[in-house]
């Protein structure tokens, strides 16, 4: 039984847009979201080796949320992510050899080994910061954001989050600050319909997230997730508004999970989602809707993504060799930077 | 009568004499420091319910919002987790935000942002970030308060690494660790006392620090060490300067800091002494008192000529009645009885 389903508008409108976009820009997008993809299936093949200590949340099926956002964000703009940071980090520019060293627990890891997959960060990139508890890092952002309005910065915030985050009261409080105080801050919703195994009807009654948001007197858009292009755009408005000093924004997007909660491979099998769900999700990946999209425009061809796929798997088997032969921290690392000088 | 005022009144302090110096009461020496701070410093901002209400947070934020702007010193939404979340996301981010609270009771509200985040993201980051902020309130005692408006919780927050925690009990140092605090790159709890409040002091004029982690002798003695902070010291103090009379000879330490805790204060006083009285205005279990209390066994167990004794508050929520919180609350007899006890 589909219990979520499908309800975006495809990718039949966009056809007739992509005239609009540079060709470069469009395979940018296609690119990011593949080698996040490619990335994460080689995390996922390799784990059960028992090499990357750390719990994993993979992204695989979520990729054109943090791709689309970040493509409409600046270097200096900041990211916050969840628990869920592979595909932010990597989105925002974050470096690759320095996030499997942490997923690998060694010294030069972009954490020290402190982090972990859940704390994956790059200030040079503004990968800013990130939160094993849900909804820990909203209130975060939410104060890099009033920093960013002190300080007269020209700069926008952007926070990931699941839909379960919008049951923590925090957020509430988030978004009623965010409102008062007109901050240049974008909260942006994935909604994948599970937290870990919990389905959303047992958590929330029947609502429309986006009348929730506007509650706070805060706009509020609903995006195809698994549209690069659609979160591309609602994240671009979004975060103009910011910028203008026109407040905050909250983007949903609505989105599929094809992985477990945490760790490799799907757990649909357990029983509490139908695995014909996922796979109804899985015809549309946004990997493959763009690049349809793309070919379809003759924009792109298989030659092309071919030739994508072997760079990305090189720098990608290149970054997971310098992580394995990266040095373990030692034991006085463990004392260090539990305060700042 | 405005709750607690009563009794606060009541107590008596040792009135600072001019010719010391400048007499400034203890709101005043706190206002002072945020003054001082805000007009040092454009990245400061002076955040709580109420700082810029007519009540004016015991009067510490008096006339600061206009003085500095709304931008830099407001009111809150009543939302404490968040506050302390986007304070720790502004300090992370170039802010120094000094966040008040009228009671330390609000702060349990806070602890996933303070505990979870704040006070983990230097380590968690590698030390990348850094998270300058304060997080300061006044702990409550007697006239009803009761259960859930008088809590000193110090004790919960002395074992979680990365934060400081500061607890004057002079308007001298009141305005002084508070400087330091909003000068210091990590996460600080600043514990104040309401009934601290109404004792005047000797406040220099201008800027100066108190620095965190070290404690100073209120007291010099040789017959017992009496360590510990804010309001319970100043009452030890006053204990001691009774048992005086008798012929004991008390040192008083004052730790002005818990966490960083100058150990080497206490051993030094203990090596002399040889016997340890500890008291603090929160539980005794698990908290400051237990925890010295464990140091002395651990560290100084060839110094102690007694059993070390804690003055705490017992394993029970503060209670609201009058008569019950007679028998609650540590005062000056009873540290002066133990004092006795330990020395006889």
């Amino acid at each position: 039984m589909i219990r979520y389903g499908y309800s975006g508008p495809g990718f039949d409108a966009w056809r007739e847009r992509l005239g609009g976009y540079d060709r470069a820009f469009l395979i940018e997008l296609f690119r990011r979201m593949l080698r996040i993809r490619l990335i994460e299936e080689e995390i996922e093949r390799r784990y059960h080796q028992d090499q990357m200590k750390t719990p994993i949340h993979l992204v695989i099926g979520q990729e054109a949320t943090s791709v689309g956002c970040c493509a409409a964000m600046r270097v200096s703009d900041l990211v916050y992510s969840s628990h869920r940071t592979h595909g932010v980090y990597l989105a925002k520019g974050g470096d690759l050899k320095a996030m499997l060293s942490e997923m690998h627990c060694r010294a030069n890891g972009c954490a020290g080994s402190r982090g972990g997959s859940m704390h994956l960060i790059d200030f040079s990139v503004g990968m800013a910061g990130t939160s094993a508890i849900v909804a820990g890092s909203v209130p975060i952002a939410t104060g890099a954001a009033l920093a960013a309005k002190v300080q007269g910065a020209d700069r926008a915030i952007a926070v990931f989050f699941g839909e379960a985050a919008t049951e923590e009261g925090v957020v509430s409080e988030c978004l009623n600050f965010a409102a008062l105080k007109q901050l240049p801050i974008v909260f942006f919703c994935e909604n994948n319909f599970y937290s870990v195994q919990s389905p959303l009807a047992t958590r929330q009654p029947e609502r429309d997230l986006r009348r929730w948001a506007e509650g706070h007197a805060v706009n509020a858009v609903r995006v195809d997730g698994t549209n690069v292009l659609d979160v591309y755009e609602a994240s671009k408005d979004a975060l103009g508004r910011a910028r203008a000093g026109a407040g905050p924004s909250f983007v949903e997007a609505r989105v599929y999970r094809y992985r477990a909660h945490g760790g490799a491979g799907d757990d649909s099998k357990t029983g509490y989602r139908d695995v014909a769900e996922r796979e109804a999700w899985e015809k549309l990946c946004p990997v493959e809707g763009l690049y349809g999209l793309l070919a379809g425009a003759r924009l792109l061809d298989a030659a092309d993504r071919r030739a994508m796929h072997d760079a990305i798997m090189r720098e990608t088997l290149e970054a997971f060799e310098h992580a394995l032969s990266s040095p373990d921290p030692v034991e006085a690392d463990l004392y260090t930077h539990v305060y700042a000088d | 009568m405005p709750w607690d005022e009563g009794l606060v009144n009541s107590l008596v302090y040792d009135a600072p004499s001019p010719d010391e110096g400048r007499v400034l009461a203890y709101p005043k020496a706190v206002h002072e420091a945020l003054d001082l701070a805000l007009g040092r410093d454009a990245r400061v901002l002076v955040l709580g319910q109420g700082v810029d209400d007519p009540s004016a947070m015991f009067g510490t934020t008096r006339g600061l919002k206009e003085k500095y702007g709304g931008e830099r010193v407001f009111d809150t939404p009543v939302a404490e987790e968040s506050m302390t979340g986007v304070c720790a996301g502004a300090a992370m981010n170039g802010m120094r935000p000094v966040l008040m609270h009228n009671r330390p009771d609000f702060i349990l509200l806070t602890f996933n942002q303070l505990v979870n985040h704040a006070s983990k993201y230097h380590y968690m980051d590698n030390g990348l970030s850094t998270v300058p902020m304060v997080v300061w309130a006044a702990i409550g005692r007697g006239w009803g308060s009761g259960s859930q408006h008088s809590q000193a919780i110090q004790g919960l927050l002395l074992g979680v690494p990365g934060l400081r925690i500061v607890m004057p009990s002079t308007a001298h140092d009141a305005k002084g660790l508070l400087l330091s605090a909003i000068a210091d790159n990590n996460p600080v709890l600043v514990f104040e006392h309401r009934w601290l409040m109404r004792k005047d002091g000797i406040v220099p004029e201008g800027h100066y620090t108190v620095p965190i982690g070290k404690g100073i002798y209120r007291r010099r003695g040789s017959d017992l060490t009496v360590v510990g902070a804010s309001h319970a010291i100043e009452l030890a103090h006053q204990a001691a300067k009774k048992v005086a009379e008798g012929g004991i000879d008390c040192e008083v330490i004052d730790l002005r800091t818990l966490k960083p805790l100058d150990e080497a204060i206490i051993a030094e006083s203990l090596a002399k002494t040889g016997r340890l009285l500890v008291v603090d205005t929160g539980w005794a279990m698990g908290g400051v008192c237990a925890e010295i209390g464990c140091l002395a066994a651990e560290k100084w167990f060839a110094s102690l000529k007694a059993p070390v004794r804690r003055i705490g508050l017992p394993d029970v929520p503060s209670p609201a009645g009058y008569a019950l919180e007679q028998f609650y609350y540590p005062d000056v007899d009873r540290m002066a009885t133990a004092m006795r006890e330990m020395c006889s």
